[in-house]
């Protein structure tokens, strides 16, 4: 007789998005325990209390908190949505952007540097404007478009100066004049799930930031596009930011290993949180039955 | 229905039904965001500032 499958859901609050992987985990009868990120802890010396989980599904705000997590749940040989491989690449832009190269994903052109002097000659090379992104960082924070060197001494002084070392990670992008909307694609596994545009006058198109959700028809090149991307980083339940780039067409711009999908669902009329689920459902069963 | 008291601005707050512990609300009067810490009795506390990693 099958035993019954323990899942475990680490969160840091619970949105919307978590409410509904709870009633997606309730309506299935599924044995899940909530766990708050604040009030966790690891013992090294006894994983075994966290092997008790046949998966976990990471849905922390968090970045550190859910990296370190997946990290230990893994080296405990716990399976997590995602792995803790797939959150070190999606959390940092750098990387996403370096195994995006790696795979000859279309993406936008970016250069690091890792002073303001250098970043400043990186940047008068290839012209204004530009974007400086945090590598780390989410919902549209702190990102600043560049129009001239005054602004981007003053920026990348601040930078240096205000940030942490992280900040000291100079991420440049091309400023891409997009149509007023970027796309999301929501991607589980080898499917993409839905696509949406997300609208904004504002040049972050983030609906974070107040952007606004219309359905995106998946059409082949997305499809391939999204696919490949999500390959890229490791695979799992993945949200790939597509923009539409007036020369290069769709490029890929970020991927969110711990999406929301609070306007994405409703436009959609899917069911993302009872997919999320039955995913993590399916990694369980792979390492018990497998 | 269960009624929190703002920390911060002492408003009365109905919690909708289905409210869960961990969700944030944000108070009608202040505008503050509130964590709910229980609920029965129902409590809040003044929610975390949001963080430099914090995201999706």
């Amino acid at each position: 007789m099958q035993r019954r499958l323990k899942i475990g859901v680490l969160y840091s609050r619970v949105r919307v998005e978590e409410k509904w992987i709870f009633g997606a985990m309730e309506k299935r009868g599924i044995d899940y325990v909530r766990l708050d990120d604040r009030a966790i802890h690891f013992d090294l010396n006894n994983p075994a209390p966290w092997q008790e989980y046949d998966a976990v599904l990471e849905r922390s705000i968090s970045y550190n908190s859910g990296l370190y997590a997946l990290r230990l749940l893994n080296a405990f040989g716990v399976p997590t949505v995602n792995t803790a491989s797939v959150a070190e690449i999606c959390g940092d832009k750098l990387m996403t952007s370096a195994v995006l190269a790696r795979d000859g994903v279309p993406q936008p052109h970016n250069m690091t540097a890792f002073t303001p002097e250098a970043a400043l000659a990186a940047i008068e090379a290839f012209g204004y404007p530009v974007v400086l992104k945090p590598v780390v960082g989410s919902w549209g924070r702190l990102l600043a478009k560049i129009n001239d060197r005054d602004a981007a001494e003053a920026v990348l002084e601040h930078k240096a100066t205000l940030g942490s070392v992280q900040h000291s990670v100079f991420y440049i992008q091309e400023y891409i004049e997009k149509p007023g909307r970027d796309i999301r694609a929501i991607i589980i596994g080898d499917r993409v799930l839905t696509a949406m545009y997300r609208m904004s006058e504002h040049w972050i198109t983030n609906t974070a930031r107040g952007g606004e959700g219309e359905l995106c028809p998946i059409t082949p090149e997305i499809g391939e596009l999204c696919l490949k991307a999500a390959k890229a980083v490791g695979g799992g339940v993945l949200a790939v930011d597509l923009v539409e780039h007036p020369e290069k067409g769709l490029v890929v711009n970020e991927i969110n290993h711990t999406m929301e999908f609070h306007t994405m669902q409703p436009v959609s009329g899917i069911d993302i949180a009872g997919e999320i689920v039955e995913y993590t459902m399916n990694v369980a069963k792979e390492k018990v039955y497998s | 229905m269960s009624t929190v008291t703002c920390p911060e601005c002492e408003a009365q707050i109905e919690l909708e039904a289905g409210t869960e512990v961990g969700e944030i609300i944000v108070c009608s009067d202040c505008g503050v965001d509130l964590e709910i810490t229980a609920l029965e009795p129902a409590a809040v506390q003044l929610a975390p500032m949001e963080q430099e990693d914090w995201g999706e």
